[in-house]
Order: structure tokens, then C-alpha cells, then sequence
């Protein structure tokens, strides 16, 4: 009986995660954007892989396969947004060209892109306050 | 049961996935594009080594698994450290 419970459930879960990374693949190769193909590639592709791992240690009644699965599983799940974020922010530094029916690019004017660095946001208050001449930098009253 | 599943339903699907991000690599317009693809392509190769596991009775190839996936983040990693450096 349980045997037979083991065997559904691994065999749903590893077609849930096939039907994932297929339509990764398929999103990676059909969306019209690099952040787009991206969104597809993080999230589908994990929650994919994480499926079959997790298929592999429902199927396997021993500890230590059902503790690497696991581990491997939390691997994914903490490297691929991480990898991802770096390559959209490598993207939209040099440029990349963004898909055409876009409507707002909310990131456009705050980066420094000679620096790579987030521009100041708060525009109302650096218009308000001179600019501090102190070794402190912007503190209004570094200079007492 | 689960094992013919795995080698004749799940194996072909897992090498269409990997097939479809390779046309993405030859055609794709910039270097984030493919560094995308190889990525998707890593990942599909993590779920083909945890199945081979499963079908085999291997658990060897778990860790196999384990080992592609810290490559494919240090290499995704490097690209996209050195394509925001180069400019």
C-alpha cells in the first residue's frame, strides 16, 4: 500500500516537473525579451528541476538519497533567482534592447551607467537641501 | 512501473527541453541571451541525471547532479559578471 502511494505520487511529480521544463524550453525559445525568456527561465526551470528531484526522494525509501534530493533541491531554490538577477542587471546595463510593446520602464534615468551604481531616487530632497560640503557628504549640518 | 515511465515518457520530454534552449544559442541577438539559455540547459540536464538515478536504482548520480548545478551557477555567475565589467 504504501509502495503503491510511493509510485503515484513520484510519477506525478516527475511529469509536473517534465511539463515544467518543457515549457521553459518553450518560453526561452518563443518570448519576445530578454527579461521575459529570463522570468521563464527562473521560475519554471527550477520549480521543474525541484519537481523531479523531489520525485526521486519520494521514490526512494532510503535516508541518505532522500537528504541529497532535498539538498539539491535547496541548492536550486537559493541559486537560480540569484543567478538570474545578476544576468537582467548585466542586461539592462550594457543595453540590451527591450521588446517594443513594453509600456514603462520604471529603472529608465536611475541608474549611473558609468559607475554602475543606483542614482539617488529621492529627488525632492536633494532639490531641497544644498549639497553638503563637509567630509560628511549630504548631512545639512556637517560643516558646524 | 515508476522506472518504464521514466525511460519512456520523461526522457524524451527532459531532451525535447534541452533541445528547444539550443536554437535560442545559436540565434539568440546578445550574450545575456545565451547565458539564459545555457542556464535553462544546465537545469534540464540536473532533472535528466536525477532520473537516470531513479531508473537505475543510482544514487551516484545524484550527486553528479549536484555537482552540474553549482558549474551552471558559477559559470552564469562569471558571464554575467564580466559582460556588466567589459563596458
Amino acid at each position: 500500500m504504501i509502495g503503491l502511494i510511493q509510485e503515484i505520487v513520484s510519477a506525478a511529480l516527475l511529469i509536473i516537473g517534465t511539463l515544467l521544463l518543457l515549457l521553459a524550453g518553450i518560453g526561452i525559445l518563443r518570448l519576445p525579451d530578454i527579461f521575459l525568456r529570463m522570468s521563464a527561465a527562473s521560475k519554471a526551470s527550477s520549480l521543474g528541476a525541484g519537481c523531479v528531484l523531489l520525485a526521486v526522494a519520494v521514490s526512494a525509501a532510503d535516508i541518505a538519497i532522500t537528504v541529497r534530493a532535498v539538498a539539491g533541491v535547496l541548492f536550486l531554490f537559493l541559486t537560480a533567482p540569484v543567478a538570474s538577477h545578476m544576468i537582467g542587471r548585466a542586461a539592462y546595463m550594457i543595453g540590451v534592447p527591450l521588446w517594443k510593446g513594453m509600456v514603462v520602464d520604471e529603472l529608465k534615468g536611475h541608474y549611473d551607467t558609468r559607475r554602475h551604481t543606483l542614482r539617488g531616487v529621492d529627488r525632492a530632497a536633494s532639490s531641497r537641501q544644498p549639497r553638503g560640503t563637509g567630509p560628511l557628504g549630504d548631512v545639512p549640518d556637517a560643516g558646524r | 512501473m515508476i522506472q518504464m515511465i521514466a525511460l519512456w515518457v520523461i526522457l524524451p520530454l527532459l531532451s525535447i527541453a534541452i533541445a528547444l534552449p539550443v536554437i535560442r544559442l545559436v540565434r539568440g541577438p546578445s550574450l545575456p541571451d545565451r547565458v539564459v539559455a545555457l542556464d535553462v540547459m544546465g537545469t534540464a540536464v540536473i532533472a535528466i541525471f536525477a532520473t537516470y538515478a531513479l531508473i537505475n536504482n543510482q544514487p551516484a548520480f545524484l550527486d553528479a547532479a549536484l555537482v552540474v548545478g553549482l558549474i551552471g551557477f558559477i559559470g552564469t555567475i562569471a558571464f554575467a559578471y564580466y559582460t556588466e565589467r567589459r563596458i
